[in-house]
């Protein structure tokens, strides 16, 4: 199943067959989440209607945690088999990762100001988010930062595997040290704490981001793959010109 | 169903607007440049392999 995947000429061919898919799942699943989340939710006891921030805030930082997760095994994965896509697919997921994480740190920012008064606490949870996104910026840009393209991805997916240790810290910050920000409420041993006209919207939120990652993670790797075979192209030709 | 008071959100739309509009935007420049990007290879690749068979 794994290896079937590493021929980029098939995968190419897959993702352009999953693409309308993914883009009309993610469509879908945020209309239904936005109608229900803005419309049927009722506002929260405690938070009054500031809750509904919730509804982009948790699918945002969930996403953040979810696409370091595969680029980390990505990485890992292009570290020890050389495996061609895996490698893409890891280096097409930090933007769109990044992205999530920006937005869960803004989002959030602008739910602490109402709820506890200021837009950001130095608090465990808060502090491994920025460095989750510091990680995934540093991944970026040593990518680009060197001029053999096989180095800077080697090297990049060092630090991609070295960051994970991240990953439990900030799922497990809001146990281990005091902190403002909520427990866990949907992820949990125990079963969801949450009633169900508020996890529902929450859940197609989630699904719909999903797939957002997804579809757009189909269409970066494509340009990727598609961007190989130019600058091959281009070599060729430059060479050919170079005898004539 | 009263818009004001669905703007309004309870006081806070101050927060809860610029949360969910900032998320809308982010999410869709990130799905333009990406687009974009594929586009212009698509394109590249189509010239160069257009000139490759004239050679």
């Amino acid at each position: 199943m794994f290896h079937k995947f590493a021929n980029p000429t098939r995968f190419l061919r897959l993702s352009t067959a999953l693409t309308p898919w993914f883009a009309a799942l993610t469509i879908g699943m945020l209309a239904g989440g936005l109608y229900l989340g803005l419309f049927k939710a009722p506002p929260d006891y405690q938070q009054g209607e500031s809750v509904r921030i919730m509804y982009v805030h948790v699918p945002a930082a969930w996403m953040a945690m979810f696409v370091y997760s595969v680029m980390a095994a990505m990485s890992a994965a292009a570290l020890i088999w050389k495996h061609p896509v895996a490698t893409l697919v890891a280096k097409s997921s930090a933007p769109i990762g990044a992205c999530f994480t920006f937005l869960a740190l803004i989002t959030g920012s602008l739910w602490g100001k109402p709820m506890w008064g200021a837009w950001w606490v130095w608090d465990a949870r808060l502090t491994s988010v920025l460095v989750l996104f510091f990680l995934y910026l540093g991944y970026i840009a040593l990518h680009n930062a060197f001029d053999d393209a096989r180095r800077g991805g080697q090297a990049a997916s060092i630090l991609a595997i070295v960051g994970f240790v991240n990953i439990p810290i900030i799922k497990f910050s809001v146990d281990w040290w005091n902190t403002l920000h909520q427990p866990a409420s949907v992820v949990r041993m125990d079963g969801p704490t949450i009633d169900a006209s508020m996890l529902t919207p929450l859940l197609l939120m989630a699904g719909s981001y999903t797939f957002y990652y997804c579809w757009v993670l189909m269409v970066r790797v494509r340009g990727e793959l598609i961007g190989q075979k130019v600058r091959v192209l281009q070599m060729k030709q430059a060479q050919q010109e170079q005898r004539s | 169903m009263n818009w004001s008071h669905f703007f309004d959100m309870g006081g806070y739309g101050a927060f809860v607007w610029p949360a969910f509009l900032i998320s809308a935007a982010v999410l869709l420049v990130m799905l333009i440049v990406s687009l974009r990007n594929l586009k212009t290879q698509s394109r590249m690749l189509e010239q160069l392999e257009r000139s490759e068979s004239e050679h």
